[in-house]
């Protein structure tokens, strides 16, 4: 191996890794504030790609149905829940949030898909697709289990992975997709030849990290979303309720899985099952941190990326092997240095 | 008569074991209450019942609407605000982040007046100034206490539930405690309050109750209870039939 090849590794592996990074926040967060190990955070990503390669060709996206499919499914849901409390002053607002705005967002984008916006508009469009999913996914299937283990929301988690990894068959097809890059520039620097793209996906990956950071120190929402992490009936006393904050993480979720997928479409093929690859790297590194430490995932999830840019350079046939085995040595060095911690009984 | 909350029949189990059981109680607008007993009576079983922390059968009518089905996160925008007695502070943020969840709803209701009672808790609690960028869970067991109620104050409650706020503190602080609920009922707030210091509570309260094994056994104005002789014998001890 001479130079050239390790800086390329590098620079390939730091693309990767700054994905894996934000997919391993976003799994952290979920965690923390819901403990919901949230394995369908890889269809976001396979969802966000497929759906701008959509937009590209001037189609309207399956996720399109999907998310009527789902607001219909959560105004169910809300609607029984409001009779059954008799509130009936809430039947507007969830109406109005569930039904009309899904059904306008869809009419948006069935509206501009053929005329082939920029690529700026194209990716504004697919995050409205998309993004909701994440808050209704939440309610239809983890709130209702709210104060179930782990266990079980994990178990909830597995079957809510093969669902969406089933929808997406069925609405994006057996094909795979790449998307064109966003820029085409490529530099120069030395004997290494740095992309376009790359930079794309390192630079939005930190200024994403960037701005959850700003959003979690400085607003009230990030700040309440860190308090129902760490105390729960502390954030139900002074009004933050599970379910919002729990919203909120998928919200949050959501768009990270989704633009993800939207920065990797150029460089990989993504198939409907490509997601969950991607997220289960993204979870490795999630792991290095315990599921707890914010800048342990982030660097196990770079490390994670690096590790698999020089399997693939010398062992590319077992690339996934290696990068997966590295949960052991992972596993161990967690279990002898770190105390166990109580799941908090309420 | 204006009466805040209006509590009837209300019962709390935990699984098949009824931990409070047909227990009425009133509190009048802009006044104290005090509900003291022994150890496991119930005390803090009932106030978790009625912030909407644990399951309950009964009525609870609070400022004139029947609030049993309303869930705890909206009784807190009502104005309902309950100090714990584990506090449940958020240990690994600062005493100020701490503060500012404490307005939670207000912040959310787009509420500009939180700034004063930031400037309010801290001229209360001046060692909580000095050391709001400490995290809460480094703080003194004293802090602690302050925090816990400073916390509360920020969310401007009407009716204030108080769970032993006097616990593990040194007695000069916790006149200081108890001056400062005085003083919140100068400014309308009505507290209810649960305290192991008997004395003290039925000092600065203006109606009491006694609970029992989950059940009111005595209730009146403080100074009638005060000067009960069961109230004396058992929370008062003998010394205080001199002192009263
Ligand atoms: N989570 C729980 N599960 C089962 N029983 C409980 C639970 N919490 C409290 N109890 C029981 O309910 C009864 C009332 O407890 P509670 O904490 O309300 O008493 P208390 O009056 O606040 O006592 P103290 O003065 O010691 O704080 C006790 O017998 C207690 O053991
Ligand atoms: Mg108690």
């Amino acid at each position: 191996m001479n130079t050239e090849i390790a800086l390329f590794l590098i620079q390939d592996g730091l693309t990767n890794g700054a994905i894996y990074a934000l997919l391993a926040l976003a799994l952290v967060l979920v965690f923390a504030v819901t403990r919901v190990i949230f394995i369908p955070q890889g269809e976001f990503v396979a969802y966000g790609a497929l759906t701008l390669a959509s937009l590209q060709l001037g189609k309207l996206p399956g996720t399109a149905w999907l998310l009527l499919g789902a607001g219909l499914a959560v105004a169910a849901v809300e609607l029984v829940q409001a009779l059954r409390v008799r509130a009936l002053r809430r039947i507007p607002a969830i109406i109005l949030k569930f039904i009309i705005v899904p059904v306008f967002l869809v009419g948006l984008v069935w509206w501009a898909a053929p005329q082939k916006p920029a690529l700026t508009l194209q990716i504004v469009l697919a995050l409205a697709l998309i993004v909701p999913l994440g808050p209704m996914v939440y309610r239809l299937a983890y709130q209702p289990l709210a104060n179930a283990s782990v266990l079980v929301l994990l178990i909830v988690s597995v079957a809510l992975h093969f669902a969406m990894t089933g929808l997406g068959l069925v609405f994006f097809g057996a094909e795979g997709s790449r998307t064109p890059p966003f820029s085409d520039a490529q530099w120069k620097l030395g004997v290494l030849t740095i992309s376009g793209q790359s930079l794309w996906v390192v630079g939005a990956s930190l200024a994403l990290i960037a701005a959850l950071l700003l959003f979690f120190e400085h607003t009230i929402y990030g700040k309440a979303l860190r308090a129902t992490a760490i105390n729960r009936v502390g954030a139900r006393l002074v009004g933050v309720s599970p379910a919002m904050a729990g919203k909120l993480s998928f919200t949050l979720a959501a768009l990270i899985g989704a633009l993800s997928g939207i920065l990797i479409a150029p460089i990989t093929t993504i198939y409907y099952d490509s997601g969950f690859l991607v997220g289960l790297k993204g979870f490795v590194g999630a792991i290095v941190g315990g599921l707890l430490s914010y800048p342990l995932a982030a660097a196990g999830a770079v490390l994670v990326g690096m590790l698999e840019a020089y399997a693939s350079f010398w062992a590319s046939a077992y690339k996934e092997v290696i990068v997966f085995t590295l949960i052991i040595p992972v596993l161990v060095w967690r279990s002898l240095t770190t105390h166990h911690i109580e799941e908090d009984e309420e | 008569m204006n009466l805040l909350l209006d509590v009837r029949d209300l019962c709390v189990a935990y699984g098949k074991v009824e931990a409070v059981h047909r227990v009425g109680l009133q509190v009048e607008q802009g006044r104290i209450v005090t509900v003291i007993g022994p150890n496991g009576a119930g005390k803090t079983t009932l106030l978790a019942a009625l912030m909407g922390m644990l399951p309950a059968r009964g009525s609870v009518n609070y400022a004139g609407e029947e609030i049993m089905r309303v869930e705890a996160e909206r009784r807190v925008s009502r104005g309902l605000c309950l100090v714990p007695e584990r506090r449940e502070l958020f240990a690994a943020m600062t005493v100020e982040d701490n503060l500012t969840l404490g307005a939670f709803h207000r912040y959310r209701k787009r509420d500009k007046t939180v700034g004063e009672d930031f400037e309010r808790v801290y001229q209360l609690f001046p060692r909580l100034q000095e050391r709001r960028r400490q995290m809460a869970g480094t703080l003194s067991g004293g802090e602690r206490q302050m925090l816990a109620l400073g916390r509360a104050l920020m969310s401007r409650p009407r009716l204030l539930m108080l769970d032993e706020p006097s616990l593990g503190l040194a007695p000069l602080i916790v006149r200081d405690i108890f001056r400062v609920i005085a003083g919140l009922r100068d400014k309308g707030v009505s507290i209810l309050l649960v305290e192991q210091n008997a004395r003290a509570a039925l000092q600065v309260a203006d109606y009491g109750y006694v609970l029992e094994t989950g059940e009111i056994v005595v209730e009146g104005p403080s100074a009638e209870l005060a000067s009960n002789p069961r109230v004396i014998e058992s929370y008062l001890g003998f010394v205080s039939v001199n002192a009263a």
